[in-house]
């Protein structure tokens, strides 16, 4: 059976499509956006995800480290745990008998079977709601396979489908999904090439070719902007972005507005926070914006 | 909407300022009838005189601006005292008067005539006074170890609502009826005639004197009217006078009669006796609907008018504290609420679709009147459209907490699944805080709440309190040397059964003493059919009679036994004997064991079997102890599942738990997960509570903690009714919500460990509250405070 490697399941989850859903988050994303918030999405393998708030300085973790990764910090006034990354294997074992959970591994490798159990559990707030599952990431389509089995049991089950994608993926991979997603969920986040080179370290070329074709093959396709201040927010990006989907019909966008909820999961990773100094945008500034981009006759939400 | 009219607002700034506190009015008048009386008349008969004495003699308060009057002591929250239930000290006065909160303003004349008249004549006959001295050591030790609560020790059984009786007949036509049953009695064949006929003159002289109570009401309005200087007003006092010579006498004819009607029928409740959960209207929209259509047809009364008189009834429930409560009554009841009842929505008695536009008016006089008493509910069955529920969910997500809301067709389900008729069941409701009863035909009693918990603490400790070191329980073993899991089950299942022996033995002692000694011919009046049985309400006449005794912190033993089975029985990462240890110790050198315990047990309110399934053998547990079982006067025991503030209390006397919990810390409550332990958001935990077979209870109560930020705008109002929909569809009996504020944020910052649940979500966003940095918290608090809808 084929295994995926998903780093969370979110209930009740009410801004990725419509009605009450459940969000699959699979890992691995070949882009790098500066201001994601989901940081532990980005590696396609497991990760060691530490939270120093719930560490009580037991040394559980250090006994059960098998290479040595982890030690106790002499440097902090409280003792801590802290983990050499170099020389952890993500094996897991100290998140095993942290007694606080403030070691957890992010990206256990699952069947689509274990999937469909938690899926199939909020059936009912789905028919109530006319909700259904989402998968995001990560960028599902990294494990085209993983998500294509889920989607089809999804669809067995009489269940709505959406795919939350960044669009940087090859176009065969979207082109199988799309007979088995009632919705796509479609970030766009820059549509000035180098721009978007510099924010998520890729180009854009093949994310605007693929919803080209993507709006000729399907018809439910929503536009999903990040507004992150001063990177995208600007009066040209968000006209030619108007322009673009308004050319292509796809006539729906949510835009949502930055925020730094994200931010401290990046220490829980041993990685550094690059956009530190933005705020998240005013609520006339996003006002202004969904104006904006109505003026093109597209259907503007505010959040997911 | 248009905004509450001078009057309204007047009023409702004058019950929110008004200081309660104690009259000793009522307490004097029934002193001085029992002193003339005892002994020279049937006991309903004496307690007919002393309703009678105070329907006469009470003061009248008729308060500048009212519509509706009437009010139980001489002004708004002056709350008379019952000394023939309960007999306060001294003492009790000077706490009463001194404690911080649910205090009552005690003057020295007031302590005085308590000292002087009242303490030497009730001490010794005061219900309390003969409850407490027929109960045995054993119940006492359980009582005192805070096994069980008792509710009737100090206030009467009550537990009941109004049905439409009042408003197709007044007490003239109750007199009559109550006549004709006195003329039909059988003093040859029936060995019971004479207490039939006692019982039937008492309600017979009580009909007399609520009339005349209202009569007062209209020579004082006169009074008032004379001296009246603005027109406007001597119109509106004159119309009150007429009102008050019309019902309750008759039956009222218009919109305003109706509500006057119910109101004089509230006060005369609430002073007879101090009725648990005072009195409430039930489905009042359904009862005034046929008033309002006709004269709005008729064009005598506008949208606005009728408002206004609904709000002035909202002024009247709010003047109307909770009769002071000392003792544990306080702990597992701290509050001035009353728990009156407003029922909207649900089905009527043809089973059709029971909303109307009355169902939105009160909804309107909710949203604006803001008042934690009387208490607003919804009766959703799926047959009532969305617009109403949507209606109800906009006043939810302002946060104070009303209306809660109710499945009508799980009520439904449940009042039949105890025998009564399906007209009984439709026109049914719920009151108190989520009890199902057939109103103005049952006499629901909730007669305590019981510690599921404490029983298991006790059940580990072979028969011994470890707080006291008393031996209360049976001995069922040295769980140390249990081998399996099914072995401390079954110890449990003893344990509990060997309570609820000992609660009922007391309870039907208790129930007889009441049916003897206090009969409420008053309240028997009102309730079918104690009038054609010639029995008292506290006597089994009503025409359904329930025990309830009341199930608390299932989610607390349910996460206990579970962390029990998981980590002694299946991880085996400690053993009974160093569980045990820890437990004695309160995890005082064992915090990793704790935090163990917290963080890696399956629990209950995750949609988790391994945990659910555990609560669904406790319940079954408790279910088979007390389902059925039968009680002197008649009545059948059943369980429900809901707290008050008894969680709180129930917590202080029990030590460490298995889930990991402290000692004297609160206990879940209703039947919602343990604070923090649900961790997979609000459809995980409706999975979970909708494991429990609600329709087998006689309600269960369950408080959801919402994020603001996931009821904003219409979607969020879609999806929380949807959310609400899902439960009722899976047999949920009753959920609230509780929008989480700013001050609850800054609560989990402090003690994080009960809030380990508390998610933070933006779109697209979303954390533990508890993971994120001071500043990051700090920042959240600051927008939760300012979201508004």
């Amino acid at each position: 059976m084929k295994q995926g490697i998903i780093f969370n399941i979110q209930k009740y989850s009410v801004h990725d499509g419509p009605g009450i859903r459940t969000t699959v988050f699979l890992k691995g994303c070949p882009l790098r956006c500066k201001w994601c918030h989901n940081p532990e999405g980005l590696s396609c393998g497991p990760e060691l995800v530490v939270f120093q708030t719930r560490c009580v300085g037991c040394g559980m973790c250090v006994r059960a480290c098998p290479t040595g990764a982890v030690s106790l910090s002499r440097n902090t006034s409280v003792r801590i745990s802290v983990t050499d990354r170099a020389k952890c294997t993500v094996c897991g074992r100290c998140a095993g008998v942290c007694p606080t959970q403030a070691r957890e591994v992010a990206g256990t490798p699952t069947t689509p079977d274990w999937v469909m159990e938690q899926v199939l559990k909020d059936r009912i707030f789905y028919e109530q709601s006319g909700g259904g599952v989402t998968f995001s990431g990560g960028e599902p389509l990294m494990q085209p396979g993983f998500l294509l089995e889920l989607l089809k049991r999804c669809k067995a089950e009489g269940l709505h489908t959406a795919v939350d994608t960044s669009g940087y993926v090859p176009w065969d991979s979207l082109e199988q999904t799309a007979p088995l997603t009632d919705l796509f969920l479609y970030d766009i986040k820059l549509m000035d090439s180098i721009r978007h080179l510099e924010y998520t370290g890729v180009s854009n070329q093949p994310i605007l070719d693929n919803l080209e074709r993507l709006s000729r093959a399907h018809n439910a396709v929503i536009a999903r902007i990040p507004v992150i201040p001063g990177v995208n927010d600007d009066a040209g990006n968000i006209e030619a972005t108007g322009q673009f989907l308004a050319g292509l019909g796809i006539m729906k966008a949510s835009i949502l507005p930055y925020h730094n909820i994200g931010s401290d999961k990046y220490a829980r990773l041993g990685k550094r926070y690059a956009l530190k100094h933005i705020e998240r945008p005013s609520d006339e500034a996003i006002w202004r914006l969904k104006d904006r981009l109505e003026g093109f006759g597209l259907a503007v939400k505010i959040g997911g | 909407m248009s905004a509450m009219t001078g009057r309204v607002s007047r009023l409702r700034t004058q019950t929110v300022e008004a200081v309660p506190t104690i009259s000793m009015e009522r307490a004097q008048l029934v002193t001085q009838v029992y002193k003339q009386y005892e002994g020279k008349v049937s006991t309903p008969v004496l307690c007919a005189l002393a309703f009678k004495e105070l329907m006469e003699k009470k003061h009248i308060y008729i308060g500048e601006d009212e519509l509706i009057v009437g009010e139980r002591g001489p002004a708004p929250k002056a709350t008379p005292t019952y000394p023939e239930v309960c007999c306060h000290t001294l003492e009790d006065l000077e706490v009463i008067d001194g404690r911080e909160k649910v205090f009552f303003k005690v003057g020295p004349a007031e302590k005085a005539i308590q000292e002087n008249e009242i303490m030497p004549f009730w001490k010794e006959r005061s219900m309390r006074h003969k409850i407490f001295s027929q109960m045995t050591d054993e119940w006492k030790d359980c009582y005192e170890a805070g096994l069980f609560t008792e509710f009737m020790e100090q206030r009467a059984p009550g537990h009941t609502v109004a049905d439409g009786k009042i408003y197709q007949q007044g007490f003239l036509g109750f007199k009559q009826d109550i006549e004709e049953a006195l003329a039909k009695s059988d003093f040859i064949d029936d060995p019971e005639a004479l207490d039939k006929s006692e019982q039937l003159k008492a309600m017979s002289i009580c009909c007399d004197a609520i009339i005349r109570y209202a009569e007062r009401h209209a020579e004082k309005a006169l009074e008032l009217a004379d001296k009246e200087t603005n027109p406007e007003r001597k119109q509106e006092l004159l119309k009150i006078a007429e009102l008050c010579r019309h019902v309750p006498a008759h039956a009222p004819r218009t919109f305003h009669e109706a509500i006057q009607m119910y109101w004089f029928v509230h006060i005369g409740v609430i002073t007879e006796l101090n009725t648990w959960d005072s009195f409430s209207p039930g489905r009042l929209d359904q009862h005034l609907y046929p008033f309002y259509k006709k004269e709005i047809e008729a064009g005598t009364l506008t949208r606005d008018q009728a408002k206004e008189l609904l709000q002035c009834l909202w002024v009247k429930f709010h003047n109307h504290p909770a009769p002071p409560k000392v003792g544990i009554t306080l702990e597992e009841s701290g509050t001035y609420t009353d728990f009156a009842a407003i029922n909207t929505g649900g089905l009527n008695v043809d089973g059709q679709d029971g909303v109307n536009e009355v169902t939105y008016l009160i909804l309107d006089v909710v949203d604006e009147m803001r008042l934690v008493q009387p208490s607003a509910n919804i009766q959703l069955s799926q047959k009532n459209p969305d617009k109403f529920l949507k209606r109800a969910l906009e006043i939810v997500r302002k946060g104070w907490g009303q209306p809660s809301i109710f499945n009508a067709d799980m009520v439904v389900q449940e009042l039949l699944a105890q025998g009564k008729s399906i007209e009984d069941a439709r026109t049914a409701g719920t009151s108190g805080c989520v009890e199902a009863g057939s109103f103005g035909k049952e006499a629901y009693i909730l007669t305590g709440y019981f510690n599921l918990t404490k029983v298991l603490e006790i059940t580990l400790n072979n028969g011994i309190d470890p707080r006291t070191g008393k031996k209360l329980g049976l001995e069922t073993g040295n769980p140390a040397d249990f081998e399996s899991f099914e072995e401390l089950m079954e110890a449990f299942r003893k344990q509990v059964r060997h309570f609820i022996d000992i609660k009922i033995r007391g309870n039907h002692a208790i129930e007889k003493l009441w049916a003897r000694y206090m009969p409420a011919p008053f309240l028997s009046i009102l309730i079918s059919d104690c009038i054609a049985k010639g029995k008292d309400y506290n006597a089994g006449g009503a025409r359904y009679n329930t025990r309830y005794i009341q199930g608390v912190g299932i989610g607390s033993i349910t996460d206990s036994l579970s962390a029990i089975k998981y980590h002694v029985y299946e991880r085996k990462t400690t053993s009974m004997r160093e569980l045990l240890q820890a437990l004695r110790s309160n995890f005082q050198g064992y915090e990793l064991m704790r935090q163990s315990l917290i963080n890696h047990t399956p629990k209950y309110g995750n949609d988790d079997d391994f945990a659910d399934d555990i609560m669904k053998q406790v319940f079954d547990i408790y279910y088979t102890s007390v389902n059925g079982r039968k009680s002197p006067t008649g009545a059948t025991y059943r369980i429900n599942m809901l707290p008050t503030t008894c969680h709180v209390y129930f917590g202080s006397v029990i030590g460490a738990t298995p889930d990991g919990r402290l000692a004297g810390r609160p206990l879940s409550e209703g039947i919602s997960p343990v604070q923090g332990a649900d961790r997979n958001g609000p459809t995980a935990v409706i999975k979970s509570c909708s494991k429990m077979d609600h329709a087998r209870t006689g309600g269960a109560l369950l408080n959801q903690k919402f994020n603001p930020r996931l009821l904003e705008g219409q979607e969020g109002i879609d999806n929380l009714a949807h959310l609400v929909r899902a439960y009722f569809r899976l047999g949920g009996h009753h959920i609230q919500f509780n929008v989480i504020s700013a001050d609850t944020l800054r609560d989990a910052q402090k003690r994080p460990e009960e809030y380990r649940n508390l998610i933070v979500r933006v779109a697209g966003y979303s954390d533990y509250f508890c993971d994120l940095t001071k500043a990051l918290q700090d920042e959240i608090i600051a927008r939760t405070e300012h979201a508004s809808f």
